[in-house]
């Protein structure tokens, strides 16, 4: 039996899996986003998924309607996203830098009727230009098994870091 | 001017070239790359120019502080008991420890930790000594207080710093830019605001390339093709046409003492007054409202200006204030001729509803900043720029040509970084 950790009032409706299963997915896909499938990422996300970075130290509970974030995707711009970095004309990510996505710490956090909530914490390498770029943090995700796959239906990623001083953008997925 | 084009620039003391009758309008590429040219940037530019230092905004309450590297030196930028605002060097008088360690707070004063030493927030030594240590009247004279900043002076919640004690007046300096800052402040009737979480970020690049690219109109349908693509898809019609079309009317405007601004209509929505179909009737109704609120309080003519007009406008030599589909405060310090520390804010009216400060956000982030859709290109474009100039010595020259010979150069012209530049000559080179 997982322990999880419960919101009060809190109605489940998702049931929770072994945490190797949220493991599982979570290592195919970083491994995914190393191998720059990003398509194959994105079918990763449910219709209507978020995909948030706030800035480097922000509250756990940021708010995109109230605090200037670095990424602050509804499904819509999450496509395009993806489009953009499938392009050429991405500029910042074409030559395509090297990343390397590293996924630890893996926890489960509780079920809410959306979905589970899982975490982790990760570190990316992203190489380009000669120089190789760290980023520090951790990920929060709601996940839900649909048709037998699990998705994800939201994806936060928070930045351990003071600021993004050396690494410049967030160009790639974290 | 062809034989001075070729002459190695340092040998003629001129990193400046303007031929009106020819045309051409060249930068020497070792001002980006020097290091002796970096260090005498810092004594004839910032040290004696106004630099941006922050909001009135971030210090909502008396005694409210924040800490911020500009141009190199360590600051405290606060509000005292009474509520005035205060600029020092966050440096202990004793010994040097910074006093302020923290990026914010509210504080009565400041206690170094080092040996303990206390100030109040208006930068007075406040520290009982035991008997015997120092001369009774130590400290009294002031020679132990928080040092000052020279000078700290603000313009509609804009406050700058300047190094130089003798500097004119921070309204002289801005000269003709006041004008472009009015058009951002005078957007709400309650006042215009920082909003929460800057963006902090690095770029490999010499600080002039960051400030031509911030009002340069004529990179943007190469560079941020895959941003116009997104737009396009976003706005439901063509962006592409409209940016053609915003060329024609667009111009570039001098506002003096190398402060320039690009005017024109671009294709995306702006929070202030210019809906786009994917916000629904309820985003139309929220800018028809704002739009009449203008009219009323400005008249027209003004609002027509604030409320069509998209603004790219550099204060020299580091403040960028972009009016565009959002509003960004963007400052940049060098920290040697190849690295910027980049800070960069939202602005926002006081008080601006939930789902419109949404909308602004969104659009701020879908084009600016780290993660948008097109800075991360412009950070890539500079810093390709900068490994380029590594070839001065061979390839000297970048060329600022266009729209020279207009009588009104457009946004996608580079008159603008002319304005930049001129001023820059002025400063550095020996006539
Ligand atoms: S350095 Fe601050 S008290 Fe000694
Ligand atoms: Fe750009």
């Amino acid at each position: 039996m997982t322990e999880v950790m419960m919101k009060p009032g809190a109605v489940t409706t998702e049931p929770v899996l072994n945490r190797s299963e949220y493991e599982d997915f979570l290592y195919h896909e970083a491994a995914l986003l190393d191998a720059w499938r990003l398509d194959e990422w994105l079918e990763l996300f449910v219709e209507g998924a978020t995909y948030e970075v706030p800035t480097a130290g922000a509250p756990d509970d940021a708010d995109s309607s109230e605090s200037l974030f670095y990424i602050a995707d509804d499904y819509f711009r999450l496509r395009h996203r993806i489009k953009r970095l499938n392009s050429k004309q991405a500029h910042s990510e074409w030559p395509r830098s090297k990343t390397l996505h590293t996924v630890t710490n893996v926890r489960i956090l509780g079920a809410e009727a959306d979905g589970v909530r899982v975490t982790s914490n990760f570190v990316t390498y992203r190489t380009k230009n000669d120089v190789t770029h760290t980023f520090v943090g951790r990920h929060y995700y709601v996940l839900r098994k649909t048709d037998d796959k699990l998705c994800i239906v939201s994806k936060r990623s928070m930045l351990d870091m003071d600021n993004l001083r050396p690494q410049g953008r967030v160009s790639i997925i974290v | 001017m062809a034989t001075l084009l070729k002459a190695v620039p340092e040998k003629t003391g001129r990193w400046v070239v303007e031929d009106r009758n020819k045309g051409v309008f060249k930068v020497a590429r070792e001002a980006f790359v020097s290091d002796a040219i970096f260090e005498k940037e810092r004594e004839r530019i910032f040290d004696k120019c106004w630099l941006y230092l922050g909001h009135a905004t971030e210090l909502k309450e008396a005694n409210d502080y924040l800490t911020r590297n500009v141009a190199g030196r360590e600051l405290i930028f606060n509000r005292d008991r009474k509520g005035s605002y205060n600029a020092f060097f966050n440096v202990c008088p004793h010994r040097g420890a910074m006093v302020a360690r923290e990026k914010c707070g509210s504080a009565l004063g400041f206690k170094c930790f080092y040996h303990g030493w206390a100030f109040n927030n208006n930068g007075k030594f406040a520290t009982r000594m035991g008997e015997g240590f120092y001369p009774e009247d130590f400290g009294k004279d002031g020679s132990v207080d928080l040092v000052r900043v020279p000078r700290l002076e603000e313009y509609r919640g804009f406050y700058f710093i300047n190094f130089d004690e003798g500097a004119v007046s921070l309204e002289e300096y801005l000269a003709d830019s006041r004008e472009i800052i009015d058009l951002v402040a005078d957007q709400s009737p309650n006042g215009m605001e920082i909003i929460g979480g800057g963006q902090q970020y690095s770029i490999n690049a010499n600080w002039k390339l960051l400030l031509e690219n911030s009002f340069d109109g004529y990179h943007a349908e190469d560079t941020h093709a895959t941003y116009f693509e997104y737009l396009s898809d976003y706005i439901g019609g063509a962006a592409n046409d409209d940016l053609s079309a915003a060329k024609v009317e667009s111009r570039a405007i001098d506002l003096k003492n190398g402060h320039a601004v690009i005017e024109g209509k671009a294709p995306w929505g702006r929070p202030i007054a210019r809906t786009i179909p994917s916000w629904g009737e309820d985003g139309a109704a929220d800018i028809r409202a704002a739009r009449a609120e203008l009219e009323a309080r400005l008249g027209v003519e003004k609002a027509h200006r604030i409320a069509d007009g998209d603004r790219n406008m550099g204060i020299f030599p580091s403040l960028v204030i972009n009016d565009i589909m959002a509003i960004t405060i963007r400052t940049f310090h060098p920290v040697s001729s190849g690295l910027i520390h980049v800070n960069a804010w939202a602005m926002g009216p006081v008080g601006e509803p939930r789902i419109q400060r949404k909308r602004r956000l969104d659009n701020f982030l879908e084009f600016l900043g780290p993660g948008g859709f097109a800075t991360p290109d412009d950070v890539e474009a500079l810093e390709s720029a900068h490994r380029g100039y590594g070839n001065a010595k061979f390839a000297p020259w970048n060329d600022i040509s266009r729209g020279l010979l207009k009588d009104q150069p457009t946004n996608f012209d580079e008159e603008q970084m002319r304005c930049f530049w001129r001023e820059w000559a002025r400063r550095m080179e020996d006539q």
